[in-house]
């Protein structure tokens, strides 16, 4: 089990060097020129053309390549062609309300769907099945970005009992930081956890009609007892790869998310650096997603065990 | 437990949990104090002179100070200096710099942070510090409190030069920042202004904040745009980056900020039924569309080409596009300059006028040599006032017979590609569209959309020895009857040379809590005798 971890962290590193070498590529081969975002409507040709210079960006592009990649194995992400700050204390202002989003959407949507989905499958083809299965369906057809302005529209401006945008670091108390978050999770959270509520009615429903649940009923275990002891344990396998699965889902969506409510995260901040070219930014948040991503998929793996001892590794 | 109980237990507790939520917010806006504003774009950052972008302008306003600022009549008024001194040659000048000016650091602003200043500066504006620098002759400190300008030739709009709005304004900053490669970004923010900008707290994307500087002195006298006592009545000036139109609307109308910089017209007949909110023109200037030609290459290296598009092109089609149907917002402009500012006019105008010709401008157009080759047109898309130009172009130009390639791109692509002038078919381009701000169309000084120099000119290298003959006559002119002559002049051959072509003129407006007042009319947001109850 040792082994196979050290030997997937590892495994790690060609995934994310892959993944530096695409992403650079990518910039580099994409139009767009942040010098001229720069110099502004008024400059002149030549003027875009030394702020080019000055900024580095004529330089060839295994230069370019070599030298950031030479800082990243410093633990140097570089500056900011636009803020003039560093890529990593940009990341570091703004990594609390994208990973605080990203929990809070997580407890709500697994709170939520887990339940559904176990009463859906346990009242099969009844009105509460159907229901959850609509609220599924409306959680995966509708966007991100209306269910963000219809909350906000309802709660903030006609309730008058949240903020429109905005964050509150949960340093500040416990009530801000919820009275910011909670709609963005919610709006975040509703395919997730529409995702999750389907997989595991339909996982569920295969398990309740395995033998082992019959013979559980047969000798008299009380009915919570064969759905969340008996039952779920083993249709756990497919949820969590659903769900780590979904974590890119998430971190899309909370690049709409943070636009909608104007939570200054990691998704707002690569949406600016893309629109912008702000090429340093745009690889180290790159970057550091990829990692996380790669990290999930790790833990999904490790997760397997637990749920089934049969799994070994 | 029983049903009954179950559902008292919960209700209870949910009321308990909702109650702080459902509190009135943390007077939010509560605070007199501070101003919460929300800009029209991102400050990402804080360098007025590496960067021309309007945002960047508007913040700078606040933390640094300047030698003259215009006045909402246009004239440029004293700021910093106490007074000057003109040669009767009209070659050198000579300034005195007003006593007690103090940086953020506590420091004296002295002659020598001046010129530093003013040498930056000069090396990035194109269109008034870099003549200026060709034509001096020396720049100097004569003390602490004195500097002078020795020109080889006089330059009559110097005070203008100093103290106008358009990008890059000339800010006074401590020499060891100003001595910073203009081509590179400054890394500290001491400034001259009546605001610190705090960078600890400066997120960008998000927020930056600006705090009262205790040791500014106001000038004597009443503000008027970037001229007179800039008195501040905040603290603390938050700047709230809100990016969503929608989210802005909503921020504003529930109290969360004061005042918001460029609303969205579509929403703004929201906002006006909204009770907490007023809504008023922001710029009286405006913005001046722009239908910019490349005359490098075929077909519009050829003025018959440039003609024909402009004897078809309906400004109010391009507006209606651009701003609606408020026709309180916009109107034709048969001219290159800012209607309702002293040099404005329509000569050589009537081009722009009357019934479109499509069936001569295609006659026109055949004359030209054209002959269905693909007109290669580069559109923002992701600049709503640019994508709404650009449609309706497309549209024009099928109309006179032309075969669009309608090129969608985002505004940092057009700005790499618009630089490149290669023809159309090898990466180049035909027409792009944009704007300039009202502001920079009040004479030819900042107007470097109207240049026609060539290789040097703006983007589309439009070249015209009679518009630069004009140009160079404005200069010249040594009071307002002549300067008016020569602009009339310059429009006319502007227009006959069509260097570009003007698709209308409109306005935006801005809007604010009602309990904000002295929020004026101008080209860039006045903190300045803004206050709050």
């Amino acid at each position: 089990m040792l082994a196979y971890f050290l030997r997937r962290v590892l495994a790690t590193i060609p995934v994310v060097l892959m993944v530096a070498l695409f992403v650079f590529s990518l910039l580099y081969i994409a139009p767009g020129d942040p010098a001229a975002i720069i110099a502004g409507d008024q400059a002149t040709p030549d003027d875009v053309d030394r702020i080019r210079a000055g900024l580095g960006l004529d330089r060839p592009f295994l230069i370019r390549f070599f030298d950031w990649l030479w800082g990243v194995v410093r633990g140097d992400l570089g500056v900011s062609i636009f803020t003039n700050l560093p890529v990593s204390h940009m990341i570091r202002q703004r990594i609390e309300p994208t990973v605080s989003l990203m929990i809070l959407t997580l407890i709500l949507s697994l709170s939520t769907a887990i339940p559904m989905g176990v009463i859906a499958a346990w009242k099969h083809g009844t009105l509460i099945d159907r229901a959850v299965m609509m609220l599924a369906v409306f959680g995966f057809s509708t966007p991100v970005f209306v269910v963000g302005y219809l909350l906000a529209y309802i709660f903030a401006l006609q309730l008058d009992w949240l903020p429109v945008q905005g964050f509150t670091s949960i340093s500040q108390g416990l009530v801000p930081f919820l009275r910011n978050l909670i709609l963005p999770a919610v709006a975040l959270g509703l395919i997730y956890m529409a995702l999750i509520a389907r997989i595991t009615r339909a996982t569920m429903l295969d398990v309740l009609s395995q033998d082992y649940v019959r013979t559980a009923k047969a000798k008299g275990v009380a009915q919570k007892g064969i759905l969340f002891v008996h039952a779920l344990k083993n249709a756990a396998v497919p949820i969590v790869t659903i769900i780590g699965i979904g974590f890119a889902a998430l971190i899309g969506g909370a690049v709409v998310t943070e636009s909608v409510f104007a939570i200054p995260g990691l998704g707002r901040l690569t949406v600016d650096a893309i629109l912008r070219r702000d090429y340093p930014v745009i690889q180290g948040v790159v970057l550091l997603f990829s990692f996380i991503y790669v990290l999930v998929n790790l833990a999904v793996d490790l997760l397997y065990t637990v749920f089934d001892p049969r799994i070994r590794y | 437990m029983r049903r009954r109980d179950f559902l008292r237990t919960t209700t209870g507790a949910a009321t308990v949990l909702a109650s702080p939520l459902a509190a009135p917010r943390l007077s939010l806006a509560a605070d007199n104090k501070v101003l919460r504003f929300v800009p029209q774009a991102n400050l990402a950052n804080l360098d007025p002179i590496w960067t021309t972008q309007y945002v960047v302008r508007n913040g700078s306003l606040l933390i640094w100070d300047m030698l003259y600022g215009v006045n909402d009549k246009l004239e440029p008024q004293p700021q910093m200096v106490e007074a000057h001194e003109t040669s009767t040659d009209g070659k050198t000048w000579t300034f005195r710099l007003r006593p007690g000016l103090k940086f953020h650091d506590n420091t004296p602003v002295l002659s020598r942070d001046v010129v530093a200043s003013i040498n930056r500066w000069m090396a990035r504006d194109a269109t008034m510090g870099l003549p200026i620098k060709r034509l001096l002759d020396a720049l100097e400190a004569v003390d602490d409190r004195t500097f002078r300008f020795r020109l080889k030739a006089p330059y009559p709009k110097l005070l203008f030069a100093l103290g106008k709005s358009s990008t890059p304004c000339l800010f006074i900053m401590p020499e060891r920042i100003a001595a910073t490669d203009p081509f590179k970004q400054i890394t500290e923010h001491v400034g001259s202004g009546p605001m610190k900008f705090k960078k600890d707290e400066w997120v960008p994307g998000s927020t930056a904040i600006f705090e009262r500087f205790a040791g500014y002195e106001p000038r004597a006298g009443k503000a008027s745009w970037l001229s007179g006592g800039k008195r501040i009545h905040f603290d603390r000036i938050e700047w709230k980056i809100l990016p969503d139109a929608a989210t802005a609307s909503g921020a504003l109308q529930n109290g969360e900020v004061d005042w918001w910089e460029t609303p969205f017209p579509d929403l703004v007949p929201l906002l006006r039924k909204s009770p907490g909110v007023a809504v008023d023109i922001a710029d009286p200037l405006g913005n001046i569309g722009s239908f910019r030609i490349n005359h490098l290459h075929p077909p519009f290296n050829d003025v018959r080409a440039r003609r024909a598009v402009q004897m078809a092109l309906n400004q109010s089609d391009y507006m209606r596009a651009v701003v609606g149907d408020d026709e309180s917002l916009w109107k034709e402009v048969p001219g290159f300059f800012t209607p309702d500012t002293p040099l404005y006019t329509e000569a050589g105008g009537e081009k722009l006028k009357g019934e479109r010709k499509y069936d001569a401008a295609k006659k026109l157009l055949a004359e030209a040599g054209y002959k269905g080759e693909p007109i290669v047109l580069l559109v923002a898309t992701d600049v709503a006032i640019t994508k709404a130009q650009g449609d309706v172009t497309a549209d024009l130009l099928k109309k006179i017979g032309m075969d669009v390639q309608y090129t969608a791109l985002d505004w940092g692509t057009v700005g790499q590609r618009r630089a490149k002038k290669e023809k159309p078919s090898e990466g180049g381009w035909n027409i792009f569209h944009t704007w300039h701000a009202g502001a920079d169309c009040v004479n030819p000084a900042p107007y470097i959309a109207l240049d026609a120099s060539g290789d040097t000119a703006w983007f589309g290298w439009p070249k015209s020895d009679a518009v630069q003959a004009k140009i160079g006559e404005w200069y010249a002119a040594p009071d307002l009857a002549a300067e008016k002559k020569a602009i009339a002049e310059l429009n006319a051959a502007a227009m006959e040379h069509v260097v570009y072509v003007p698709t209308g003129f409109f306005k935006g407006y801005q809007a604010w809590r009602k309990n904000v007042s002295g929020i004026v009319k101008a080209p860039f947001p006045v903190f300045w005798d803004v206050s709050k109850t």
